[in-house]
């Protein structure tokens, strides 16, 4: 029995499989459809996050199975001081597997040592989310067709996004990628993951605060939220919140094929004249998002 | 006692000023019976100003936290009077329950009666990062 609690649990290997599992639900659907019946895939999410949950219980359901859980602390046995071990213990009873999400950094991994079923991180606090990670990788499989010899530009919040730091940390691992770190001077990315992943490993990567200027470069754009709470003052807020919003215009000098990608939900970083623009792709990664979980949900039930 | 001489028993040598009290508080020393003398900034020709701290016991020490608070700490084992042992503490690989996890955030905070598990995730720089949150032991969380 395993887990997925961090995204560097998986091999470069393991991950190919992932990908393209994803891939052949993709293309022959109908092949899966009943892969999971008379399973059963409690989504426990101690914090709500409506958009995960509901692709975790889709992706369960096209593959034949049940869901059951809950959602948010308020209505459950946690809110009663019951502990993360106890919980888990009691589900393992009625799942077949377990996707959960916790406030607190850590949770899951407590959830794998008591559980007698498979557990998926579908988000700590803000520490891991390795399914948003396995998104990201598969939307830049389909749309890329190639994990090495690729810009990717980051823009945004560099600093708290984790989205963005698994990011890296996956994309690291292969040949040829040159980073592209766009934010403003409070958001830049932390020194710790500049250190350990990057100088050491001898990944290329460039720091700017303009995104106009590196556009013309770049692959994939990841785009990311930044947030007012961030910022000390409001003046300093105002003063960048437009640089690092996307729109038409800024793409005008952007590769033809450039994949505009983001975590969602957006709140006014890409703006809407976008949406239609066949680069973007963010609709798009929400459903590779599922099916992704199809093909994870399948590796940890070793459904053959 | 005499702290000069200790029969059986246990001499912590070579503790970097100052961390004589963290260690006996982290080693639990004041639950002992036996005497015990923590000797503060006693002078040293190999590192200025040291502490030492003499256990008058045969005691089972913990050397994990030695080894995380400093593995150029001596041991030395006194029975019947004479050093019989004298050895440094490893470096540990993994800590159980010696320090906790200082994050707010980490599961540890609210998670009732789970072992706070720190892993030497950088040797060299003798770094240790929480199991769950992988906060780091020392200085500011991650
Ligand atoms: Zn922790």
């Amino acid at each position: 029995m395993r887990s997925l609690i961090d995204i560097v649990d998986l091999s470069i290997e393991e991950i190919n499989d992932l990908i393209d599992t994803a891939n052949d639900i993709i293309e022959n659907p109908d092949k899966y459809s009943e892969k999971c019946q008379k399973k059963k895939l409690a989504t426990l999410f101690f914090e709500p996050s409506t958009r995960t949950r509901l692709s975790f219980e889709a992706a369960m359901m096209e593959l034949g199975g049940n869901v059951l859980g809950f959602s948010a602390a308020s209505n459950s046995s946690a809110a009663k001081g019951e502990s993360v071990s106890d919980t888990i213990r009691t589900v393992c009873c009625y799942a077949d597997i377990i996707a959960m999400r916790h406030p607190k950094e850590g949770a899951p991994m407590i959830a794998s040592m008591h559980s007698t079923v498979p557990i998926i991180n579908a988000g700590d606090g803000g520490h891991n989310h390795p399914t948003q990670t396995l998104t990201d990788l598969l939307t830049i499989q389909r749309e890329k067709g190639r994990f090495d010899s690729l810009t990717v530009g980051l823009c945004g919040d560099l600093k708290f996004g984790r989205t963005v730091h698994s990011l890296i940390h996956a994309l690291s691992r292969y040949e040829n990628i040159h980073f592209v770190l766009i934010s403003p001077e409070e958001l830049k990315l932390p020194g710790y993951i500049i250190n350990d992943i990057l100088d050491k490993k001898g990944v290329s990567y460039t720091v700017t605060t303009s995104l106009e200027k590196v556009m013309p470069t770049l692959d994939i754009l990841y785009m990311t939220r930044v947030q007012r709470e961030r910022f000390f003052n409001e003046a300093d807020y105002i003063r960048l919140k437009d640089s690092y919003i996307l729109n038409k215009e800024k793409l005008t000098t952007a590769k033809t094929d450039l994949c505009i990608m983001h975590p969602l939900p957006r709140v006014n970083e890409i703006s809407v004249d976008v949406d239609d623009d066949p680069r973007a792709c963010y609709f798009k990664q929400v459903l590779y998002g599922k099916f992704i979980r199809m093909a994870l949900i399948l590796k940890l039930l070793e459904v053959e | 006692m005499n702290i000069d001489s200790i029969r059986n028993g246990i001499v912590i040598d070579h503790i970097k000023a100052g961390q004589g009290m963290e260690i006996y508080q982290l080693l639990n020393l004041e639950a002992l019976d036996c005497s015990i003398a923590l000797i503060k900034n006693a002078s040293s020709g190999k590192i200025g100003k040291k502490d030492i701290i003499k256990i008058d016991a045969d005691f089972e020490l913990d050397l994990d936290v030695l080894g995380y608070i400093n593995p150029d700490i001596t041991i030395n084992v006194i029975k019947d009077g004479q050093r019989v042992r004298k050895f440094h503490p490893e470096l540990p690989e993994r800590l159980t329950n010696v320090i906790r996890c200082k994050n707010p955030r980490c599961i540890t905070s609210v998670e009732q009666e789970i072992d706070h598990i720190f892993k030497l995730t950088d040797r060299e720089n003798r770094v240790y990062r929480c199991i769950y949150c992988e906060s780091k032991a020392k200085g500011e969380n991650i």
